[in-house]
């Protein structure tokens, strides 16, 4: 009997190699006194690898563990978008209480494992490897809620994501057991060959299946109706968490989200085509009218994160190699326009009592204009004004969107963005034309609503580079992609030109 | 050309960042006038016999889709670049003489917001356009809400709320434009090359069901900005709470941009739709008409006077474009420069008076000429301007428009030629109020300033030069306009026997 050594493209498969190596080490570093200090640099230091690993293959799509992963151009792309938006939670964890209670090895082994996730999840072409990724991604997520230990809302935060997220997986499996006793393959190619040699075009079965595979998707991505844990799970956990999770979760998950549906299921677009639309509206509808009345900047990014997942969505509903390439254009914008939001909150929240309300960022014009440009930028952009890489984000989509005869979902987006500039300007109108007397930096925490469990307050964060570092380089990307998007651009179309 | 003067007064707002906060607005002046420089530089270069686009840039800005960055001047923008130009410099110049809040950030959006105008003006390219088109509301945003003035002692809104109206309706427009804008080309292309050209676009019609829709949501955009009767809704809460240098050019341009789009996208790329909808659109504009002049008779507010009159002259142009002929059309963009060139002052005025006397309430003042004569002087000739006084530019301008509206719907030109007679009781009613009647108790009347005139004379020397030769004017404009309103009949042009004289 001859025993044939399986051929391993340890090229193919070395990201995921220096991520998991990355996991250890940093695990490790925390263990011995002199390397405890190390773990944010350490982790640095396996994201940039990791990173330099993928661009490698950039442009170089293949084929790994037998069909289970693809790394192309799609992978690539979301994955770096995945490891910048954990190199800025990183940075912006410096100083961070949840790091440090939690220990910091631990804290950022976790963040690497849920990167791990990520890229995986960016490559999975294979049911299993989809699940199981997804698993990897969401369980580290789930315990980096709850790091804040001292405050309540953050284990809320923790166990609230814990339980939906088990309930979107389980749906999500339950519909996967479908497919695969459908068709008999777990492979999205096998998935697609089975339905058209079982003759299953249209079957009940096949057709349960996708409802719970994209329920399972949305609940993920935070698509309305299934998005009533975001707004509170993103207040709950530690803010430099919230951005990871806003930014790389959606990246990842939609990555997936259009791989599966094109790949898997595009032969039964006529089917999904219709509610996904269905779904994308009322995200944007429901994400934008929630965010309107809320004063903790966190939840109004929760929710405005739905109305922009809802965009997103009319990326994977044309089904198309442009909506796909505005997906991933969107995605990087958004990377951006958020971090550079987050970066400041975080700024903020150290820095006044208020912890991520409103009244925290009043009269910041006046008092911290570093600061304040950054989330002004980035309230612009997320609102779709020109001069920002949201303008072409949207663009993008709308052209997507017209081109595959959705014209009737475009036109939501410009109404959802309407609605929407009524709570990203109030933001603006608060920094720049209310006087802020109110907030007094360092002050005693004698205002009603400052919390007691609230962290001790440093009158310097709005001065650390560790943090106005990152919101000015975010918001500099978010002008810079509005006014040459072109590498973006190309950098999308290419992601995009990977699927079809 | 093109380049320097759309980048330059940002580059200078640029610059003015790292200045000294007392230079810093002395600065902006020499942007603003350098601006002014390379205009008038392109006017006088411009070959007024030529339909077609001068001092064109053209290169392809997002390949991927279909996105091109270019610009041009013809008869149709020409003065109304000019125009910018002009009121911009005036109006920097007379924030100048003034002590400003946060100057640096105050100068650097009044500069961002001239190129962003300039922009929209030079745009060739249909997104280009609707992107300049929505970035305009940016700075202006900004120099409202944080430069502006609260009312809530007066029962009114704060500036910040009524600014954050004044975007919801704008955007309302511009957003449903930018879905339009590309349907446009997508629905032109056809599966083929996509473009946003203008240009290109012209040759590849629309369907007629494809231009309906389409023209509505244009139209929209351009209805609230300038504003239209039932659009209007931001306008009192905005106009008051704006502050007065920043809502001089608001005022005399940013309305103009929607009155020029008509002209230079929904004409000659919707012609179908267009002829199908002119009476609708007529009717908006003598309601505007009626409307915005019945407003005025009755306000007391001297900036509402001026925002309700605008809106009043803002439907007399559309009509004009809307008559679908070279001479209503003519009218409306020399109504259009008309226009700007009288109410930035009346603002600039407004602004002085309001310095005096503390109010801007029209029943609290009266009486100032006696001791300010050339204020009265400068004051008048703007009033007379303003209701159209024959010898003025407006008088030609309206007799164009209603030339144009005779002789295509006469029915609506008997309403309209009451709008003129409205504007008289309207204009004289603001010149006495301020500077006639009984002069109030514990107000002193002062001459203007040497500075201040130095701001308020050149824009009415402008007023009057045109009133000498509006064929500086005409003469340019025409071949454009007569090439665009072909495009609406079908190829033949009526021509305009007006121009020709």
């Amino acid at each position: 009997m001859n025993f044939n050594e399986p051929h391993i493209d340890y090229a193919g498969i070395s990201p995921l190699i220096a991520l998991t190596v990355g996991i250890c080490v940093v695990l490790l570093s925390a263990v011995f006194k002199p390397t405890k200090r190390w773990a944010p640099a350490l982790t640095l230091l396996t994201l940039g690898a990791t990173a330099g690993l993928l661009i490698w293959h950039w442009n170089d799509p293949r084929n790994l563990i037998t069909g289970a992963l693809r790394l192309d151009d799609l992978a690539i792309s979301i994955s770096l978008i995945a490891i910048l938006t954990a190199s800025f939670c990183v940075v912006l964890s410096t100083g961070e209480r949840a790091a440090e209670e939690a220990g910091s090895g631990e804290y950022h082994s976790l963040l690497l494992g849920s990167v791990l996730g990520m890229v995986l999840l960016a490559q999975a072409t294979n049911l299993v490897t989809f699940f199981v990724a997804l698993e990897t991604l969401s369980i580290p997520l789930y315990i980096l809620c709850a790091t804040n230990l001292r405050r309540e809302g953050s284990l809320e935060s923790g166990l609230k994501y814990l339980i939906v997220g088990s309930i979107g997986s389980a749906t999500l499996l339950y519909g996967m057991a479908f497919l695969y006793g459908g068709t008999g393959s777990t492979g999205f190619a096998g998935i697609a060959a089975g339905i058209a040699h079982n003759g299953l075009d249209g079957d009940p079965l096949i057709l349960i299946g996708i409802a719970m595979a994209a329920v399972g998707l949305a609940f993920k991505t935070s698509i309305a109706p299934f998005h009533q844990w975001t707004p509170d799970v993103y207040q709950g956990a530690p803010t430099p968490i919230t951005s990871f999770m806003a930014v790389a979760t959606k990246a990842a998950a939609f990555a997936v989200f259009v791989r599966f549906f094109d790949v898997a299921l595009g032969s039964q677009l006529d089917t999904w085509q219709p509610a996904l639309a269905a779904l994308a509206a009322i995200s944007i509808v429901v994400g934008n009218v929630g965010a309107l009345g809320q004063d903790s900047l966190k939840r109004l990014l929760g929710y405005s994160g739905i109305a922009q997942a809802g965009y997103m969505l009319g990326g994977v509903v044309v089904a198309s190699e442009a909506g796909t390439s505005s997906l991933v254009f969107y995605l990087a914008a958004y990377a951006f326009m958020n971090l550079a939001a987050f970066a400041v909150i975080v700024a903020r929240e150290r820095e006044t009592v208020f912890g991520d309300d409103i009244r925290a960022v009043r009269g910041l014009g006046a008092e911290r204009p570093v600061l304040a440009w950054p989330l002004t930028i980035s309230m612009l952009a997320l609102a779709g004004l020109p001069a920002t890489a949201g303008f072409i984000g949207k663009l993008y989509l709308i052209e997507a969107l017209v081109e595959g005869d959705y014209t009737w979902l475009a036109v939501f987006i410009a109404v959802g963005t309407m609605i929407s500039l009524a709570y990203y300007l109030r933001v603006v109108a608060a920094m720049w034309m209310d006087s802020g007397r109110e907030t007094v930096p360092g002050g005693t925490p004698a205002i009603a609503g400052a919390s007691p469990e609230a962290d001790p307050v440093d009158p310097e964060a709005g001065r650390r580079w560790y943090l106005v570092g990152p919101a000015v380089l975010a918001a500099a990307a978010t002008v810079f992609f509005g006014v040459i998007p072109q590498p973006l651009v190309d950098f999308a179309a290419h992601a995009g030109a990977s699927l079809f | 050309m093109s380049n320097v003067l759309l980048w330059a007064p940002v580059a200078f707002g640029l610059v003015g960042l790292f200045l000294p906060k007392r230079a810093v607005g002395w600065w902006a002046v020499l942007g603003a006038v350098a601006t002014l420089g390379v205009a008038i530089g392109m006017v006088v270069g411009f070959n007024g016999s030529d339909s077609g686009l001068q001092y064109t840039v053209d290169t392809p800005w997002i390949s991927g889709l279909g996105v091109d960055y270019s610009l041009g001047l013809d008869g149709l923008n020409l003065f109304l670049v000019l125009l910018t130009a002009v009121l911009w410099t005036g109006g920097i110049a007379f924030a100048a003489f003034r002590e400003q809040e946060r100057p640096k950030t105050f100068f650097f959006l009044m500069l961002l917001a001239e190129t962003a105008t300039l922009g929209s003006f030079l745009a060739q390219d249909l997104l280009l356009f609707v992107l300049f088109f929505d970035f305009m509301l940016v700075p202006f945003y900004f120099l409202f809400g944080a430069w502006g003035k609260d009312r809530t002692e007066e029962g009114g809104p704060t500036a910040a709320a009524a600014t954050l109206k004044m975007i919801v309706y704008t955007l309302i427009g511009s957003l449903l434009m930018l879905v339009a804008a590309i349907a446009t080309a997508i629905i032109s292309a056809d599966g083929g090359h996509l473009t946003f050209s203008i240009q290109a676009l012209q040759h590849q019609g629309l369907s007629l069901g494809s231009q309906r829709w389409i023209f509505w949501f244009f139209a929209a955009a351009f209805l609230v900005k300038m504003p239209a009767f039932l659009l209007h809704g931001w306008m009192p809460d905005a106009y008051r709470a704006a502050p007065l240098p920043a809502l001089a050019v608001f005022s005399g341009v940013l309305a103009k941009v929607g009155a020029y789009g008509f002209l230079r996208i929904v004409l000659p790329l919707f012609p179908a739709a267009t002829v199908e909808f002119q009476e609708i659109i007529l009717v908006i504009a003598l309601a505007s008409i009626l409307y915005g002049s019945v407003m005025a008779f009755t306000q007391t507010n001297v900036r509402l006077i001026a925002g309700y009159s605008s809106v009043a002259q803002l439907g007399f142009i559309t009509a004009g474009i809307f008559a679908l002929r070279a001479d209503g059309s003519d009218g409306a963009i020399l109504q259009m420069v008309n226009h700007g060139l009288v109410v930035a002052p009346i603002f600039i005025i407004v602004a002085i008076l309001v310095e005096r006397t503390g109010s801007e309430d029209l029943r609290e003042m009266g009486g100032l000429a006696l001791r300010a004569p050339v204020l009265a002087a400068l004051f008048l000739i703007v009033a007379l301007a303003t209701l159209a006084m024959p010898g003025s530019a407006n008088f030609v301008g309206e007799f164009y428009i209603l030339n144009g509206l005779f002789q295509a719907k006469i029915v609506f030109a008997f309403i309209a030629i009451s709008g003129v007679a409205m504007s008289a009781y309207y204009a004289l009613r603001l010149y006495q109020g301020t500077m006639h009647n009984r002069q109030p108790d514990g107000l002193l009347s002062r001459e203007i300033g040497l500075r201040d005139a130095l701001v308020l004379a050149p824009l009415v020397l402008c007023i009057v030069a045109l009133a000498l030769y509006p064929q500086l004017i005409l003469k340019r404009t025409n071949p454009s306009v007569e090439q665009t309103v072909a495009k609406v009949n079908g190829g033949s042009a009526p021509n305009s026997q007006l121009a020709k004289k």
